[in-house]
């Protein structure tokens, strides 16, 4: 790493990415921090986020509560208009790692870099969100590309996200005992027109579980539902059939926290 | 900023960061790919907050930023330049050991010592976040970033909750 950045501004941190090499933004360093660690990154030059003002609010306009790409976990997970407008996703943040880690661990940071075995894209996705960057938005249907993948290009920056307030949300998952990232995560949210249902842990991105999505449309049980395990991942935690069989359980236990 | 090289040979820069530690204000020339708990150890010899896992698991490394338990083994030194930092050190008060320190020492809040500064913080947090008449369950969950490889937790909760009743959370 031959430089480290801390600009104030947006326009000069994303003069800093595209000023040539491989620049990484540094949010709140608890994915980063721990791949530079382990060598899977090494990038060049880090442009260190937390200098730039405005990028931690939270607020709440007509039918989207807006975050901040450079808010902490905790504080989605405490702040009162996140709360009130939808507590499903303050429960979600205080799902993610433990206290000291949703101290440092933003929502832009969670976002951007897709894991998937995280909580937040799947509230992202079923949140029908807007994620809004430096120069653009991108909806959340068209955002998320598997594995670490996103539609940001090289050097795009998330600025905030705004999710649409439904009228019933909940999220249930199955954490890992030691990493407490999600073994299956599923978020289910209540339209007027509908429900959208995300799942995240289970393969190589967070996606959206769309027989589900029909079957509570129509009133109909998810007891029967069932997602194919052929898509799903195995590793040494669970196999394919497990994480399938936790879908449906997941699912089930987030019908039945809805609020 | 400047440049130079780290142990493997790498092209690093380096970075002045002026932090304060325990009240006192340090300023400091530092690889930009020191990590804190290095800062605090190494540059500024204060080895009471310790290096377990080095993965941001075991909690070992905690100080409080700001007033928040972190871990300090997951931020970089460029990320804590203005930062406000208490460590282990800095809890005493004229020899008098901070109540959370001495719920530790009077429960026997701990067996080989190792893991006991990132409790003592995680535990001065926890009482912060819940207030003097925390329960043992709630304890024993906000302790989930924290691991005792002697597998006392029993007493480190308790301590906690002695800790938190005598003003901990100051």
């Amino acid at each position: 790493m031959s430089s480290f950045y801390r600009p104030e501004t947006i326009i000069d941190a994303t003069g800093f990415a595209k000023s040539g090499g491989d620049a990484a933004y540094l949010a709140g360093g608890h994915t980063l921090i721990p791949a530079m660690k382990s060598r899977l990154r090494d990038p060049d030059a880090l442009i260190d986020l937390s200098g730039i003002d405005g990028l931690d609010t939270i607020f709440r306009d007509g039918d989207r509560l807006w975050i901040g790409a450079m808010t902490r976990h905790v504080d989605v997970q405490e702040n009162e208009t996140a709360r009130d407008a939808i507590p499903a996703l303050s429960s979600l943040a205080g799902l993610i790692g433990d206290p000291q880690v949703r101290n440092r661990g933003t929502l832009g940071g969670s976002v951007a870099n897709n894991d998937p075995a995280a909580d937040y894209p799947a509230a992202v996705l079923a949140l029908d969100a807007v994620i809004e960057t430096d120069h653009r938005q991108h909806d959340a249907d068209d955002f998320f590309e598997g594995m670490f993948a996103t539609a940001l290009d090289e050097g795009e920056l998330i600025t905030r996200i705004g999710f649409r307030v439904p009228q019933a949300a909940a999220y249930a998952k199955f954490a890992h005992p030691a990493s407490r990232y999600a073994l299956v995560g599923v978020f289910v949210a209540k339209y007027a027109e509908g429900y959208r249902v995300a799942v995240t842990g289970a393969a190589a991105g967070v996606f959206r579980w769309t027989d589900a999505e029909a079957a509570l449309n129509s009133g109909g049980s998810v007891e029967g539902l069932r997602l194919d395990s052929e898509d799903l991942n195995t590793d040494i935690h669970a196999s394919a059939e497990y994480r399938a069989h936790l879908a449906t359980v997941m699912l089930r236990r987030a019908m039945g926290d809805m609020k | 900023m400047g440049l130079a090289q780290n142990q493997t040979g790498d092209t690093v820069a380096r970075m002045t960061i002026s932090l304060t530690v325990n009240s006192a204000r340090y300023t400091l020339d530092v690889s930009a790919d020191r990590l804190l708990v290095d800062v605090l150890r190494d540059h500024l010899h204060m080895t009471g907050t310790h290096i377990g896992c080095d993965t941001s698991q075991c909690g070992a490394c905690n100080v409080l930023i700001d007033g928040k338990a972190v871990k300090s083994c997951t931020v970089l030194a460029g990320q804590a330049d203005g930062a406000d930092i208490t460590t282990i050190e800095g809890l005493a008060k004229e020899g008098t050991l901070h109540p959370m320190q001495a719920a530790f020492k009077d429960a026997h809040g701990l067996q080989c010592g190792f893991c006991t500064p990132g409790m003592v913080i995680a535990g001065i947090a926890i009482a912060r976040r819940h207030g003097h008449d925390v329960d043992e369950k709630t304890i024993a969950h906000d302790l989930e970033g924290n691991l005792c490889r002697c597998t006392g937790y029993k007493n480190i909760v308790k301590a906690i909750k002695a800790g938190a009743a005598a003003g901990g959370g100051q």
